[in-house]
């Protein structure tokens, strides 16, 4: 160790006092100017190192939403008292927390781990899954399920089979090894993600009302531990260096800025964690994530009602030449802190020893509002806890409407160069549809999913490739619930606020085509960065477009992330709002699957919902290299409506399965039904040309929103009808499912066999990952 | 004690047991699919009993089921760690007692019943070298044991497969000792998903009381949460042994 590192280690405050002039590495930590000397300020002084580490990584973009509290602020403004009923913990939590009712709440949330992915890809990922069920522990629930959707490069692009083999078995490896059921998410492709993927990651637990717990640190006197794995040297800075600047060719390697995970320490510390809540033996929790004991410490000392000492040596280490900075900023994984009152002490130690996991006392709590850390007894951190966690900096970045977005809407699709020869014939109509459901985005993605376990649990009643994932939570009496994330990042980009709600509107279509009731969103806000204003504008109107939504369809955001500067150079992503939205489902035995099965011969399929010339943003004109125009027409009354229908129609057993339009339109709806069970149909789409005046091309295609497919029992089709008219929704009997035939037949244009949709369908993935 | 439950959850009114029978679920640091088990046998009528790995008291229970996942993170070789748990010292010795306890290994149970030498062979990677989970066609090539009873010769059934470490290898003695003595209880049917020798799914020891399988039953035992959120062939399983131990058949 050098001179240098050995006096960098006893940086005490009082050192700190009389040492003004000495010059502190706070840029390269990601700090500006003007922040520094606001530490400087709030101090009144210059920060010791390990101040300094600490302000560094809570001032991050990533763990202080600098860019987009502001902005943010409408998702707990929009919101009526109706939609707070059912809500027990709101946002500023680690995950919130939905009343489910029988005394059961769900808790969920997604968020990013995008940067480590790339850097990183099976750690990235893997460690990505960790952190989100951590989250989730923290609040006193015992995780269900995951989920993840994932934003990849170009197809065919050579770095893809790095990021798309080490994402996919990073989720794999880490959330198998949990015993978590990985119940869906979404694949899709676009050069745009290429140095930049999204790997998004989602968890959802279930918890008594008595069981929930909240991160803070009350209690003069009570003990703080710390338990889990030991603390290394992986992932430093990681949330300040990492999530919260571009990519830039010229930067050295940032990989030991990534965390790396061990799946079997974490699953021992979910059981032992349970075993905790259910025995009462913690006051209060909070896991270690991004900015590691930092973020636990100074977060856990501003909720409480005090301060809080912390002895730095007693930290449990893998490496003992970490600093004590570096050991404030490290992100090693499977670590939890938690306050525990003197009388419990024993009781926790039994657990841990039960589970044979470490554990090290670190300090107690205070009542003089401080957050004091020593370092073999000498004080190297003095600070006001919330000056760190709450009240960091808060940036009102400028914002435009970009120059070129006018140009963009006015490029559509029809006008395009792309736009001319469109398909018509019925040979070329069902070479179209081949094509679609082929492409990277629409193609069958079980290469990804059968590396998932799908079934642990035993409580799983759908999972991708159906609308919604489903769990259920009490086998009792099957209440469940159903969970959708959905995001398009082309009609996004078109218009942002439409997009953000697009987005919104396709989970809740999901959720509601399981049959459950949507209830609550999480969202994870994935953008480039906020200092360039065409990027900002971007995000202020996705914030704004998703916040009016949610008013709107009465479903409350209880939390979730945000992800900025996931650009290379000045090369932004497209904005890619992600929202989760999850419903109740107070009985999954009625959950309505995405396809029919063959006693489902001769039933009768509708679309419900009506089709416009809406191509624009579609992945029929993406598959022609397309992207302009505006995207479809957001209508969230008719979302409703038909949302109110697919519920009621599951409930009162009238639809057997349900598919929800979006992405290709009707043509990958009806081939996604069809192939689900490898059952065919005959339909026919006269009716809803006429109706709807339009051409078959169109009425195949078309992305229009608020439409779905349905499958009604002959004898429940005039209670149907009935309900949908009185309803005012548009419905149009298209055909029947026809289990004989081994086809999909669209009369008067093509018919295609059941082996052929496969064939196109299913040979994709295998083709470029094998 | 009686069934341990699900720390949260849980639903406290365990059903009414049909038969008196007491079936063991073993868990181990790292285990994932030990509720399902005690979920399978508290569907097939019996009362599921919970055993810590580090505990040294069978509880009198009259069969064990040691479930699936990835006990001590598979650290070192799958199964390699736990096969030294006190808990069980006590399963090998009560299987190779008088009284051959029934034993079923399923997945990560079925690779510790090998490193516990219970059953011979061993379990590597998969062939293609990925995790993967399918519904899975078999066949019962062996319903004389205490777990296969209540199938037919020959049946195929559809249950659960998932696995990372699922490929069966042994010496070509060995393998053709087992397909000789009938030891080999299920083959997998149409596609050898893991490239196990000979496309063996599972197998019994000489007795028929031990058995082992990489393929999950208690995955397959309720409607609307089996393999395509159907199939319930896996509760055959759990019927099988309580036939065995009313004395039905072997």
């Amino acid at each position: 160790m050098s001179e240098q590192t050995q006096a960098f280690n006893i940086d005490t405050v009082d050192n700190a006092a009389v040492t003004p002039e000495v010059e502190l590495p706070w840029a390269e930590l990601g700090l500006k100017d003007n922040e520094f000397a606001e530490i400087v300020k709030i101090l009144g002084r210059r920060p010791t190192a390990a101040e300094l580490a600490m302000y560094s990584v809570m001032w991050s973009e990533h763990c202080s939403y600098k860019s987009t509290k502001t902005h943010l602020s409408q998702f707990g403004k929009k919101v009526t008292e109706e939609m707070k009923k059912d809500l027990m913990v709101g946002m500023g939590e680690n995950a919130g927390v939905t009343d489910l009712g029988d005394g059961w709440a769900v808790t969920f949330k997604i968020e990013s781990h995008n940067s480590p992915s790339y850097v990183e890809p099976y750690q990235g990922a893997a460690t990505g899954i960790g952190g989100i069920v951590r989250d989730i522990i923290s609040m006193g629930a015992r995780p269900i399920a995951v989920m993840d959707p994932l934003r990849f490069g170009a197809i065919d692009h050579e770095d893809s089979q790095r990021v798309v083999h080490g994402v996919v078995s990073g989720i794999g490896g880490y959330g198998n090894s949990l015993g978590l059921p990985n119940i869906g998410g979404e694949t899709v492709f676009d050069p745009i993600y290429q140095g930049n993927p999204l790997v998004n990651a989602l968890a959802v637990g279930a918890l008594r009302h008595e069981d929930l717990r909240l991160a803070n640190a009350s209690g003069v006197g009570n003990k703080v531990v710390l338990f889990g794995a030991r603390t290394g040297g992986d992932g430093i800075g990681g949330a300040s260096v990492l999530a919260s600047e571009s990519f830039d060719d010229t930067k050295p390697s940032k990989r030991p800025a990534v965390q790396v995970g061990d799946p079997f320490a974490e699953k021992v510390l979910i059981e032992c964690c349970l075993e905790l809540f259910k025995a009462s033996l913690v006051e209060g929790i909070q896991d270690l994530g991004a900015a590691g004991i930092s973020c636990a410490t100074s977060e856990l000392a501003a909720n409480g009602d005090g301060g809080m000492n912390v002895e730095l040596t007693n930290v449990l280490l893998r490496d003992s030449t970490l600093t004590p900075g570096e050991i404030l900023m490290s992100e090693s994984q499977e670590r939890m802190m938690a306050v525990v009152s003197p009388q419990n002490v024993e009781a926790f130690e039994a657990v841990m020893a039960k589970w044979n996991v470490e554990y090290s006392w670190l300090g107690e709590v205070t009542d003089d509002n401080r957050l004091t850390i020593t370092w073999n007894g000498e004080v190297i951190v003095d600070v006001d806890p919330s000056t760190v966690a709450v009240d960091g900096p808060e940036y009102n970045r400028p914002y435009a409407r970009p120059e070129w977005q006018d140009a963009l809407q006015a490029d559509t699709f029809r006008s395009s160069e792309a736009g001319k020869n469109l398909p018509a014939s019925g040979e070329e109509l069902k070479a179209a549809v081949l094509q679609l459901i082929a492409s990277p985005n629409m193609c069958d993605k079980s290469w990804i999913t059968r590396q998932y376990d799908r079934y642990v649990g035993g409580n799983t009643a759908l999972a991708s490739p159906d609308d919604a994932g489903v769990v259920r939570i009490d086998e009792e009496t099957g209440l469940g619930v159903a969970i959708a994330t959905d995001a398009n990042g082309r009609y996004t980009y078109l218009d942002p606020y439409a997009g953000a709600q697009l987005a919104l509107a396709e989970s809740y279509r999901n959720v509601a085509t399981s049959g459950a009731i949507p209830a609550a969103v999480s969202d994870c806000l994935n953008y480039g960065s906020p200092e360039d204003p065409d990027v900002m504008w971007q995000l202020a109107e996705g914030i704004r477009g998703l916040s009016d939504a949610c008013m709107e369809l009465g479903v409350p955001v209880t939390g979730g992330n945000v992800s900025l500067y996931n650009q290379t150079g000045d090369k932004a992503i497209h904005p890619t709002p992600v929202v989760a939205t999850l419903g109740k489902l107070d009985d999954v035995a009625r959950r309505t699957p995405s396809g029919w099965r063959e006693e489902a011969d001769g039933q009768a399929i509708y679309l419900i919902g009506t089709t416009k010339d809406e191509l624009d943003g579609s992945e029929f004109a993406n598959l022609r290299g397309h992207l302009g125009g505006l995207p479809p027409k957001v209508d969230l009354a008719a979302e409703k409506a038909l949302g109110a229908i697919l519920i009621n129609a599951s409930r009162d057993g009238m639809i057997d399965s349900a598919h929800d339009l979006s992405e290709g339109g009707l043509a990958a709806a009806l081939s996604e039904m069809v192939l689900r069970y490898g059952v065919g149909a005959r339909v026919a789409l006269d009716e809803i040309k006429s109706r709807d005046g339009i051409d078959a091309f169109t009425a195949l295609f078309s992305e229009s929103q608020a439409r779905a497919l349905v499958a009604v029992p002959r004898s429940e089709e005039v209670r149907f009808n009935d309900m949908t008219s009185a309803r005012g929704v548009t419905v149009a009997r298209l055909g029947v499912v026809d289990a004989q035939s081994g086809a999909l037949e669209v009369q008067g244009e093509f018919t295609v066999s059941v082996d052929d949709l496969r064939e196109a369908h299913e040979g994709t993935m295998e083709k470029y990952f094998g | 004690m009686s069934t341990e439950l699900p720390l949260i959850g849980d639903y406290s009114t365990p059903t009414a047991e049909l038969s008196g029978a007491r079936i063991g679920v073993v868990t181990f640091p790292g285990t994932l699919d030990d509720r399902d088990a005690a979920r399978a046998v508290r569907a097939a009528g019996a009362q599921a009993v919970s055993l810590w790995h580090a505990d040294t008291d069978l509880q009198d229970v009259d069969a064990v089921v040691i479930p699936g996942g990835f006990s001590y993170g598979d650290y070192l070789r799958a199964g390699a760690i736990s096969r030294f748990a006190p808990m069980m010292g006590k399963i090998v010795d009560a299987a190779n007692s008088d009284a051959k306890l029934p034993v079923l290994g399923i997945c990560n149970g079925f690779q510790i019943l090998t490193e516990a030498h219970l059953l011979p062979g061993s379990m590597i990677k998969n062939d293609h070298l990925k995790f993967i989970c399918r519904d899975q066609v078999l066949r019962v090539e062996n319903n004389q044991t205490a777990w296969t009873n209540g199938y037919e010769a020959g049946q195929e059934i559809t249950i659960v497969l998932k696995n990372q470490d699922g490929q069966y290898v042994a010496d070509e003695k060995t393998l053709d000792m087992l397909q000789g003595e009938g030891r080999v209880a299920f083959s997998y049917v149409g596609w050898n998903p893991n490239g196990s020798r000979r496309s063996i799914a599972g197998i019994t020891n000489e007795a028929g009381n031990v058995v082992g399988l990489m393929p999950h039953p208690e995955h397959a035992i309720e409607a609307g949460f089996g393999p395509d959120h159907r199939g319930t062939d896996g509760l055959t399983f759990f019927t099988s042994v309580l036939t065995h131990l009313v004395g039905g058949k072997k």
